[in-house]
C-alpha cells in the first residue's frame, strides 16, 4: 500500500492529511518535532495573554487522528535519503515513504546582527519561542523593558501580548508608519497611532544595529541605526520569518530561500512535494508572492496537493488574494490587493473615521474604475462578496453604492456605511 | 507540551492581582454578604431595617467599584487578559471556595429553609426577617426563603449585567441583548409576580413558560381555576406561549429570543456566569450526553405533565387533595366516586381544614349512593345531588350564606353561613378520553413531522432515540388508557411530579446549575437540563431562520470562539470548514462572534434555504478544485 508521509503537522500538513483520508485509503504519517498534536500557531499570542490553553489551540481532539487512520510520530527529521525514499529520524529511526510531503513552516529570520546569540533574543513561531518569552518576559519586574524589532503581523501580536503584563514596549519600525511597507500611509498612520495610544513606545525609521548583552550572557541593550542605546532585557526579533529548510541544505533537494515547487507542488525529486511556508514557486502565480507564509496558502495548498495524490493532478492555482489580521483592538480584513502605493494604472480611495477607529482603502483601475482590492480596518466584510465582486471586475462606484450587501459587522452595530457613501460621493 | 502547560499555568504572574479598586469593591461585597451571613447564624441584629439597607447597600456598590476598577481606563474590546490564570476563573482555590458555598446556599434554600429563619406560622427570624421590611413594602406581607432569593438573584442579574454591558461596551448586540434581560428579570420575574400576589391573584411569571414552569399546568392549576376568568386568562396565555407564541419567535429569531434575551437562568449564566463562561466541556462526548439527558428531561417534564393533568382530570382532581391545601372551614365539595376511597380523600381534606365533606352526585338525585368509613374522617359527611343544589353551591363558594338540600327521604336541610366558603372539585370539562387523543395526536404531529420532512437533517443516534421515545411513550399512554390501569405511566401523576420536582426542579437547575459555575461553567442546566431550551432547540435546529454565518475562508482555528462558547459547541470546527453554525443548543449570546480576532463569525436571521451548507473547500481557492472537492 501507498505509504504517504508529511513531515509538519502544521496547517499545511495537516490538511493534506485530511483530505488524502477523504480521498483514500492510503497509509498516511505525520512526523513533527515540535508538538505532538496540530495546534494552531495563529492562537499563540492567546496562551501568553491568558485568554487560551495550548490545549484550546488544537482544532482537533486528540482521538481524532487515530479515527481518522492519521499515525503521528513526534520527532524531527534529521535528514532525507531521497535515492532510498526514508526519512531518518533524531532517534535513529528511518521511515520509507512512497510519496513525500514536506511541510516544515518557517523560523525565525535572523539577519546576522552582532550579539544575536545572546540569550533573551527571540523570535516568536514556535511553541519553544514561546517558552523563551514566558522564561524571560514573565513580567515586570524580570522584564524592566523590552526591545522589539519590526514591524510587521507578528511583532504587533508581541507588542500586544507584553503590554498585557505591564512591560514596557520599545518598538523599532523601519518604515515612516507601521507595516507601510504594506498599508498605504494613511492606514499605517493610523494603526501606528492605535499601538502608541496603548502606550508602546514606537520609533518609527529605526533599525536595530548591534546586541549587548551583560556577563551572564544575556541581553542588557541595543544600539538603533542612529545610533540610540536602549537598555532591555528582552529583545523580540519580528522582522520576518523564512522557511525552515537550514536542514535540507546540501541534499539533491531543489531550494532557493524556500523549497522550490512547480505548479503540482513538486519539487525536483521524485514523489517529493513541498507546500505551506517552506515551498517557494519557482515562478510566482500571477502578482502573488513566490513564498506566502500565511495560514490560507498552507490550507489551499494542503487541499490541492492532496488531489494530486489522490490521482486527479491539480495546478496550485489560488483565488482572490485575502487576509485578515487584529492590530490592538482594531480588526483588520483584505480582499484583492491593495499595495502601499498604487500601482501605475490605479488610484487610491481612502475613508477614515474621526475616531480614529475605523478605515478604508480602496485601490481601482483610474481609467475603468474597476477595483483591485479593498482594506477595512474596524469593519467587517464578507469575504464571498467580494471574492465575486472582485472576480467579476466590480467598478468602485458599484461597490460603494452596494456597501451594505458586502457587510459583515454584527447586529444592531453602527456602521458608518453612510458615512463612507456621503465620503465618496463628495471626493 | 507537559512543560509549557506548566510553566504557563504556575507562573501566575500575568495579570492576576487586583487593584486597589477591586480590593475595595471586594471588601464592600464581603461586608454586605457578611451581615447577612451574622443574620442568617440568628446573631441577633438589634431589631432594625438598618441592617438590611448597609447589606444591600454594601453589596450594590461593592460590585460597581469591583467593576470600576477593573475597566476603567481601559479601552473597548475584548478584556480576556488573564482568564486562564487566575484562580477565580480557572478552577483554582477560591472557586472551589465559591462553588461549595454556593452550592450549600442552594441546599439550604430548597431543603432547610428554618435555617434562613423562615418561621411557619410565626415571625420569620434571621435572614429572612430582614428582608421582611422590603417585603411588607412590596407585597404587603412578611418575607420568604423566596423572596429573599428573588431578591439577590434579581439585584445580581442587574449589577453583573451593569458589569457585563461595561465589558462589552464596544458591542451594541450584547448592550442591548442584556438590557432586556435585565429588565424582563426586574419587571416580569420579580416586580409583577410580587405585585400580584399583593393582589391575591395567583402570582404568576408571564415569561416562565411551560415546561421550564413544569408546575403551570399540574401543580397549579387548581390555582388558575379558581381564579375565575383572570386565572383563566393566564391559563390561556400559558398555553399560547408554548404552542403558539414560542414557535412563531423561536422561527424569527431563532431561540435566543428566550435563552439570552428574557429567560432568568440564561440572564443570570449571561451576567454573574459570564466570567466562567470558557468552563464549559466542549468534547464531542460532552455533546453526546448533553443530547441524551436534555431530551431525556423532556420526556420526563412531558410525561409528568401529562400524567399529573390525566389524573387530575380523570379523578377530577379531588384526589389531589393534600395539605397544601388550606381550606380554613370552606366545605369541600367532591363529585368522583372512582379512583382513593372517598374517606381517604375525607379525611384529607379534614386534615386541610374544611369544615364538611360533601359528595355532589351531577347525574342522579342522590338517593341510593353510599360510601364506607365516612364516619371516620372526622367532619360531618352529605350526599346531595346536582341539580337540586347548583345555585347554592356557587354562592357558598362565594361565600354568601346559603340552604342546602341533602339527599335522602325525607330531605334535610343544612344551612351554610355567609363568609364559610366552599371549594368545588371534580367539575372540570375536559374529559379524560379527549386529553389523551389530544396528546397522542399532537406528538404525532410533531414527531411526524421531523420524521418526514426534516428526516435528512437528523443524525442517526438522534433518529433512534426519537423512535424508541416515541414508541414507548405512546403505546404506555394508550395500552393505561384503554384498560384504565389508572396510572398512565407506571407512576402515578403526583409522584412524578415529586420526583421530577426534587431532581430537575432543585438538584439540578439549582445546585448544580448555579452552584457549579466556577467549576462546569455558567450553563451546565440551560445545556444538560433545560427542557425548554431542548424544545426551543429542536425548533432552532429544524425550522428557523437563525445561524451563525461564517465568513469564507476568513477562520484561522485560533479556538476563541469555542473556549468562550458557554454551551460547549465547537464553534471552531464550523468555521474552519465555512460551514454555517446551525446547532441546537446555541443560545444565541453572540460572544463567539465578539472574541473572534478575524471577524469570521455573525449571528443572523435569514432564509431556510443553503441555512445548513457544508462545503469543505473554502473561498479563496481555485473555483474548479471547489467544484471537485464538493462534487
Ligand atoms: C505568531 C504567529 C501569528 C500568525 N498569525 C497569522 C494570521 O493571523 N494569519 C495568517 O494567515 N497567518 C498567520 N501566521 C502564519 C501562519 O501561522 C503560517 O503561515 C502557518 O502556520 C504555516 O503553516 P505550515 O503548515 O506551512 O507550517 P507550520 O505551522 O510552521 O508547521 C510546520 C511544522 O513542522 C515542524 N517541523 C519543521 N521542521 C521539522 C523537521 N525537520 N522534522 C520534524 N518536524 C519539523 C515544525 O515543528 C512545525 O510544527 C502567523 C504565524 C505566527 C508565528
Ligand atoms: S472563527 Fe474566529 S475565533 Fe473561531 S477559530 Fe476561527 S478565527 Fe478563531
Ligand atoms: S455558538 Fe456562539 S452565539 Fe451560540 S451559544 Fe456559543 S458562543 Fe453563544
Amino acid at each position: 500500500m501507498d505509504h504517504i508521509v508529511i513531515i509538519g503537522n502544521g496547517i499545511a500538513g495537516v490538511t493534506a492529511a485530511r483530505h488524502i483520508r477523504k480521498l483514500s485509503d492510503k497509509k498516511i504519517t505525520i512526523i513533527s518535532g515540535e508538538s505532538e498534536h496540530f495546534w494552531s500557531r495563529t492562537a499563540l499570542m492567546y496562551i501568553y495573554m491568558g485568554h487560551l490553553k495550548y490545549e484550546h489551540t488544537k482544532p482537533y481532539e486528540d482521538w481524532f487522528w487515530k479515527k481518522n487512520r492519521i499515525d503521528l510520530v513526534q520527532d524531527w527529521v534529521k535528514s532525507i535519503d531521497f535515492s532510498e525514499k526514508k526519512c531518518i529520524l533524531e532517534s535513529g529511526e528511518a521511515i520509507e515513504y512512497s510519496q513525500l510531503i514536506i511541510a516544515t513552516g518557517s523560523t525565525t529570520k535572523f539577519h546576522g546582527w552582532r550579539g544575536q546569540e545572546s540569550k533573551a533574543v527571540v523570535g516568536m513561531v514556535s511553541l519553544q519561542d514561546l517558552e523563551q518569552i514566558e522564561k524571560y518576559a514573565q513580567n515586570n519586574d524580570v522584564c524592566k523593558n523590552a526591545v522589539l524589532v519590526g514591524g510587521g503581523l507578528i511583532g504587533v501580536e508581541l507588542a500586544e501580548m507584553l503590554h498585557t503584563r505591564k512591560i514596557p514596549v520599545t518598538f523599532l519600525v523601519r518604515e515612516k508608519g507601521f507595516w507601510a511597507g504594506t498599508l498605504p500611509q494613511q492606514s499605517a498612520d493610523l494603526i501606528s497611532r492605535e499601538i502608541a495610544s496603548h502606550g508602546i513606545n514606537l520609533l518609527h525609521e529605526e533599525e536595530l544595529a548591534e546586541i549587548f548583552s551583560d556577563e551572564s550572557g544575556k541581553v542588557s541593550s541595543v544600539k538603533t541605526k542612529s545610533g540610540k542605546i536602549l537598555p532591555c532585557d528582552f529583545l523580540g526579533i519580528c522582522s520576518g520569518v523564512k522557511p525552515n529548510i537550514d536542514w535540507l541544505k546540501n541534499t539533491p533537494l531543489d531550494c532557493d530561500e524556500g523549497i522550490l515547487v512547480d505548479r503540482f507542488l513538486k519539487t525536483n525529486q521524485e514523489n517529493v512535494y513541498a507546500i505551506g511556508d517552506c515551498a517557494q514557486q519557482r515562478e510566482a502565480v500571477r502578482e502573488r508572492k513566490s513564498v506566502e507564509a500565511v495560514w490560507y496558502t498552507g490550507r489551499m495548498m494542503g487541499e490541492t496537493v492532496a488531489q494530486t495524490i489522490c490521482n486527479n493532478p491539480t495546478e496550485w492555482n489560488p483565488g482572490i488574494w485575502f487576509n485578515s489580521a487584529k492590530f490592538f483592538n482594531i480588526e483588520y480584513q483584505t480582499y484583492g490587493r491593495v499595495w502601499n502605493k498604487p500601482k501605475e494604472e490605479n488610484s487610491h480611495y481612502h475613508w477614515e473615521c474621526e475616531t480614529g477607529k475605523r478605515a478604508m482603502d480602496i485601490e481601482f483601475s483610474t481609467s475603468n474604475r474597476k477595483v483591485v482590492g479593498i482594506n477595512t480596518f474596524g469593519i467587517r466584510m464578507k469575504h464571498n462578496v467580494w471574492d465575486h465582486w472582485l472576480n467579476s471586475e466590480k467598478t468602485i462606484d458599484f461597490t460603494i453604492e452596494n456597501l451594505e450587501k458586502a457587510c459583515f459587522d454584527p447586529e444592531f452595530n453602527k456602521t458608518p456605511l453612510q458615512k463612507i457613501k456621503l465620503h465618496f460621493s463628495k471626493s | 507540551m507537559g512543560a509549557i502547560q506548566n510553566d504557563m499555568s504556575l507562573s501566575g504572574q500575568p495579570p492576576v492581582a487586583l487593584n486597589a479598586l477591586q480590593k475595595i469593591g471586594t471588601a464592600l461585597g464581603i461586608t454586605g454578604l457578611t451581615v447577612l451571613l451574622l443574620a442568617a447564624f440568628n446573631i441577633n441584629l438589634p431589631e432594625n431595617p438598618i441592617w438590611f439597607w448597609i447589606a444591600f447597600f454594601a453589596m450594590i456598590t461593592g460590585v460597581l467599584v469591583f467593576t470600576y476598577g477593573q475597566y476603567k481606563g481601559t479601552e473597548a474590546g475584548i478584556k480576556n487578559d488573564g482568564v486562564m490564570f487566575k484562580a477565580m476563573t480557572s478552577r483554582g482555590f477560591v472557586a472551589w471556595v465559591l462553588g461549595i458555598a454556593l452550592t450549600v446556599f442552594y441546599i439550604i434554600l430548597y431543603w432547610f429553609p428554618n435555617l434562613l429563619g423562615v418561621v411557619e406560622g410565626g415571625k420569620n427570624t434571621g435572614v429572612v426577617s430582614l428582608f421582611d421590611p422590603l417585603s411588607e413594602k412590596l407585597t404587603g406581607g412578611p418575607s420568604s426563603q423566596w423572596f429573599v432569593y428573588g431578591v439577590l438573584y434579581t439585584l445580581a442579574i442587574l449589577l453583573f449585567g451593569i458589569k457585563f454591558i461595561w465589558k462589552y461596551r464596544h458591542n451594541r448586540y450584547e448592550i442591548i441583548r442584556t438590557c432586556s434581560v435585565m429588565f424582563f428579570q426586574l419587571c416580569f420575574a420579580f416586580m409583577i409576580p410580587n405585585i400580584m400576589g399583593a393582589l391575591s391573584m395567583p402570582s404568576y411569571d408571564l415569561k416562565n413558560i411551560w415546561p421550564l414552569n413544569y408546575d403551570l399546568f399540574s401543580g397549579r392549576l387548581e390555582e388558575f381555576t379558581n381564579f375565575g376568568s383572570i386565572g383563566t386568562i393566564m391559563l390561556i396565555f400559558g398555553l399560547l406561549s408554548i404552542f403558539v407564541i414560542t414557535p412563531i419567535l423561536t422561527y424569527k429569531y431563532g431561540k435566543r429570543w428566550y435563552c439570552s434575551w428574557v429567560c432568568g437562568c440564561g440572564g443570570l449564566a449571561e451576567t454573574a456566569g459570564d466570567p466562567y463562561r470558557h468552563l464549559s466541556d466542549k468534547r464531542m462526548v460532552a455533546w453526546k450526553i448533553e443530547r441524551w439527558v436534555v431530551h431525556s428531561v423532556v420526556v420526563f417534564v412531558t410525561v409528568m405533565t401529562v400524567a399529573m393533568v390525566y389524573s387530575f382530570i380523570k379523578n377530577k382532581e379531588s384526589e389531589s387533595i393534600g395539605p397544601w391545601n388550606n381550606f380554613e372551614k370552606n366545605i369541600v365539595f367532591v363529585s368522583e366516586r372512582d379512583g382513593t376511597p372517598l374517606a381517604e380523600r375525607g379525611k384529607k381534606a379534614a386534615e386541610a381544614g374544611a369544615s364538611r365533606f360533601i359528595y355532589v352526585d351531577r347525574e342522579g338525585n342522590g338517593d341510593n349512593i353510599s360510601f364506607e368509613n365516612m364516619g371516620s374522617i372526622g367532619i360531618p359527611f352529605h350526599i346531595i345531588s346536582y341539580n337540586e343544589n347548583a345555585q347554592v353551591i356557587k354562592q357558598i363558594e362565594e361565600g354568601v350564606q346559603g340552604t342546602l338540600l341533602l339527599a335522602g327521604a325525607p330531605r334535610q336541610e343544612i344551612v351554610v353561613e355567609a363568609e364559610t366558603g366552599g371549594k368545588v372539585y371534580d367539575d372540570v370539562w375536559l374529559d379524560k378520553g379527549l386529553f389523551i387523543w389530544l396528546v397522542v395526536t399532537l406528538l404525532t404531529l410533531v414527531f411526524g413531522w421531523a420524521m418526514i420532512f426534516r428526516r435528512e437533517q437528523l443524525a442517526k443516534d438522534a433518529k433512534l432515540a426519537a423512535i424508541s421515545y416515541f414508541t414507548i411513550l405512546i403505546s404506555l399512554l394508550l395500552y393505561n388508557h384503554l384498560n384504565n390501569t389508572g396510572t398512565l405511566f407506571l407512576f402515578p401523576g403526583y409522584q412524578l411530579h415529586k420526583v421530577y420536582g426534587f431532581l430537575i426542579g432543585a438538584v439540578f437547575s439549582g445546585v448544580i446549575g448555579v452552584g457549579f459555575y466556577p467549576i462546569f461553567g455558567s450553563r451546565v442546566w440551560c445545556r444538560f437540563g433545560c427542557p425548554m431550551a431542548a424544545i426551543l432547540g429542536f425548533q432552532q435546529r429544524l425550522f428557523s431562520r437563525f445561524r451563525i454565518t461564517t465568513n469564507g475562508g476568513q477562520c484561522i482555528s485560533c479556538g476563541n470562539c469555542s473556549t468562550y462558547c458557554e454551551m460547549g459547541i465547537d464553534v471552531r470546527a464550523y468555521a474552519q470548514k465555512g460551514e454555517n453554525i446551525v446547532r441546537s443548543s446555541c443560545v444565541g449570546c453572540g460572544i463567539c462572534s465578539a472574541v473572534c480576532p478575524r471577524g469570521v463569525l455573525k449571528l443572523e436571521n435569514g432564509p431556510l434555504k443553503n441555512r445548513i451548507n457544508s462545503n469543505e473547500i473554502l473561498l479563496g481557492n481555485d473555483i474548479d478544485l471547489m467544484n471537485y472537492v464538493n462534487k
